[in-house]
């Protein structure tokens, strides 16, 4: 973005200014998640640079908080990581199949009332989380499923499926038809069509939306809040109590662990992204 | 098809167009049932609930089934005497029975909730029904009205004849700071006491700011990331999409280790000496940091809009906008901005309709001041178990949610939303 040599001044100082702006908001949106990295390394229990953090004392720099995350007694993290991630990984299962049977009905042009059906659908994506949270936790108490890992994981896929019904009808939008039409008039029954055919052509859609609804389920404490036991602790649940009683250095230590967790995710969604396009033939 | 060509016939002699629409008819219950799955859940655990959410809301059958004689009696009561002595006797038949199932405590509350006073008054029915004091050989109104001189009072008795309608929208008041009076007319609550008012207005006005904040850092940001060479722009968009993809725990927590009085933001402040060391501002549990904290954690969802939008506009607008011989600043108010108007209300709608349902970040970072509605019906819900009141006001949400979106629908159209 260089500017060309006849620029006036004022043009110069406001194209300055603006990409100053734009540092700033840079800065702004990423560097809270850098603070939270060298303070989980933090020898001592306070949650602020000490004189030694400064100076890069390496005695001020330790592993304590991982391992209070890990070994600690009466730590509840390892019950909340394996309960985060099973209600996870069925809710993730659970919205892609309902999502991607819905976003194929959805695509079709023969598909009646589809504007009404697709508000319907992708409503949980727009009602504040409260309210779902609320009509959710009415449901689940009304049919026994309170309290329970079926709830949670149910309620998640309420929340998960709009996600992967925006992405995989996106995906659908530049779908060529004519080849499953081609398999079909080659004999292939329409279940085989859609595991040989349509499946691996949608594939990166679906994954990306299987990707927000897994995010979604990992992260969500809201509806949570209302459904969850003791039994049913997950990692938001732990740190939003966490977090309300005292800001503990080994919430930093789990924090960090989330930051890696979701750097991952971003990388894979991204790679999903343009693999996408590439197959959709949209070049940018 | 037009009548005056001669039928076209398939091969089995099925007019073309019978067999056309029939094909055609499959294919749409194929595309139907595809959906069905899904449409039948979400209405199930979804829909159905939110109905439910309403009905309990407005929901007032208690006293009604408590009190089913007294209330046929009451209908053919005017109103404005004391009640008859078959009223009288249908409440004392009624009572009876509360009382044999030890119910009358609940009565006493919902009357008292009505009228001050109940809760004394039923105490006293109560001790007399227990030893039997009351003779039903004779008048039942004479008796029961010896009992205490607010039984004499036909203000209690229009009280009772208030809760007879198995629904209420006293909740909804509620929800407004307004009830019902004694002779039926909407009130307000005294002045000191309008809580919700006072939350409303903050979580429009907290909805509303930190949507505008968004505005003002996102869409410079979105442009940058649109016009920048792609290898630049695809660095910076990590800065973007990582916070995106994070925790929204995780960005809280991070927020509060740098907004608290020995925080980074507070030292830099201290460096560069815009405040005293002994002075250091409290900018968490106050609005501030509930502004801080919502606006950056709610930034990507209007920056990526804004950038899908931008994306398309082809760049030689601009410049042959400024070859025509506007400045810099025309061609962009004048070309520019005009056709970033979606990406605008996508953004808009979307940190808006965030912002006005938030409660984990609020309820963190806000402290008393940082409260919204939101935390209200949680409230309502965990602490109180008014259920009915917070599904009230979760409805009352909800209805001005549809609103925003039913306006922009009018305004932009809801197919300009994009994610990432």
């Amino acid at each position: 973005m260089a500017l060309p040599k006849y620029t006036e001044t004022r043009y110069r100082v406001w194209h300055y200014s603006y990409l100053f702006i734009c540092a700033c908001v840079f800065i702004f949106l990423i560097a809270p998640l850098f603070v939270i990295f060298p303070l989980s390394f933090n020898a001592e229990e306070f949650l602020v640079f000490s004189e030694g953090m400064k100076n890069l004392d390496p005695d001020a720099f330790s592993l304590r908080w991982y391992k209070d995350m890990i070994y600690g007694t009466k730590n509840p993290w390892g019950l909340a990581a394996k309960n985060s991630f099973i209600i996870a990984i069925f809710a993730t299962i659970g919205s892609i199949i309902l999502g991607t049977l819905a976003a194929l009905g959805l695509s079709s042009r023969y598909m009646p009332y589809k504007g009404i059906i697709m508000a319907t659908l992708i409503s949980p994506m727009i009602v504040p989380l409260i309210i779902s949270g609320v009509a959710i936790f009415f449901f689940m108490a009304k049919a026994g499923l309170a309290a329970t890992h079926t709830g949670i994981v149910l309620a998640h896929i309420i929340l998960g499926t709009p996600f992967v019904v925006i992405t995989v009808t996106a995906t659908l939008t530049g779908f060529d038809h004519s080849v499953t039409r081609a398999a079909s008039s080659l004999g292939s029954n329409p279940v085989n069509t859609f595991m040989k055919i349509t499946l691996p052509l949608i594939l990166p859609g679906v994954i990306s939306g299987g990707l927000f609804a897994f995010v979604t389920s990992f992260d969500e404490v809201v509806v949570v809040l209302f459904l969850a036991g003791l039994e049913n602790t997950t990692i938001p649940i732990q740190m939003w109590t966490g977090l309300r009683e005292q800001l503990s250095p080994t919430i930093l230590a789990v924090a960090t662990c989330l930051i890696i967790l979701s750097t991952l995710i971003l990388v894979s969604a991204e790679l999903l992204r343009r693999r996408s396009e590439r197959l959709r033939g949209i070049n940018r | 098809m037009s009548s005056e060509t001669q039928q076209i016939l398939t091969t089995d002699g099925i007019p073309l167009s019978v067999s056309l629409k029939k094909a055609e008819r499959k294919n749409k219950i194929k595309a139907f049932l595809l959906v069905v799955p899904l449409l039948l859940f979400l209405i199930i655990t979804y829909i159905l609930p939110i109905g439910d959410m309403f009905m309990r809301s407005i929901d007032d059958k208690m006293v009604t089934n408590m009190l089913p004689k007294t209330f046929t009696a009451m209908e053919k009561w005017d109103g404005k005497e004391m009640p008859p002595e078959e009223v009288f006797a249908g409440f004392y038949s009624d009572f009876k029975i509360l009382v044999q199932n030890k119910e009358h405590g609940k009565l006493a509350q919902r009357l008292n909730k009505e009228k001050n006073g109940f809760n004394s008054i039923i105490k006293k029915l109560f001790r007399q029904v227990q030893r039997n004091k009351i003779d039903e050989g004779q008048s039942i109104k004479e008796q029961i009205m010896k009992v205490h001189k607010r039984w004499r009072d036909v203000e209690y008795w229009q009280a009772i004849k208030r809760t007879a309608p198995p629904y209420t929208t006293a909740k909804y008041l509620k929800g407004m700071d307004m009830y019902y009076g004694p002779d039926g007319n909407i009130m307000q609550v005294e002045e000191d006491r309008r809580i919700h008012r006072i939350l409303w207005l903050r979580t429009l006005e907290i909805a509303f700011f930190v949507t505008l904040f968004s505005f003002l850092m996102g869409y410079p940001i979105a442009h940058l990331l649109a016009t920048l060479p792609m290898k630049y722009s695809n660095l910076l968009m990590i800065c973007v999409l990582l916070p995106f993809w994070t925790s929204l725990l995780v960005r809280t927590a991070s927020w509060m280790i740098l907004l608290q009085q020995q925080g980074i933001v507070n030292d830099f402040f201290v460096m560069i000496g815009l405040v005293a060391d002994d002075n250091r501002p409290e900018m968490m549990y106050n609005k501030v940091g509930t502004y801080v904290a919502m606006t950056q954690i709610l930034l990507p969802f209007m920056v990526l809009p804004l950038y899908s939008v931008m994306k398309t506009i082809s760049p030689s607008l601009m410049r042959a906008g400024k070859s025509l011989g506007g400045t810099p600043f025309i061609a962009f108010w004048k070309i520019y901005f005009p056709l970033t108007i979606p990406g605008i209300g996508a953004g808009c709608l979307l940190v808006f309709i965030l912002a006005i349902g938030y409660y984990i970040t609020p309820a963190l970072v806000g402290g008393a001041s940082g409260t919204l509605i939101s935390n209200q019906i949680a409230y309502h819900m965990k602490t109180t178990l008014d259920w009915s009141f917070a599904s009230a006001m979760g409805l009352m949400l909800l209805t001005g949610v549809l609103v925003v979106y039913w306006v922009y629908n009018k305004l932009v159209g809801v197919d300009n939303i994009k994610l990432g």
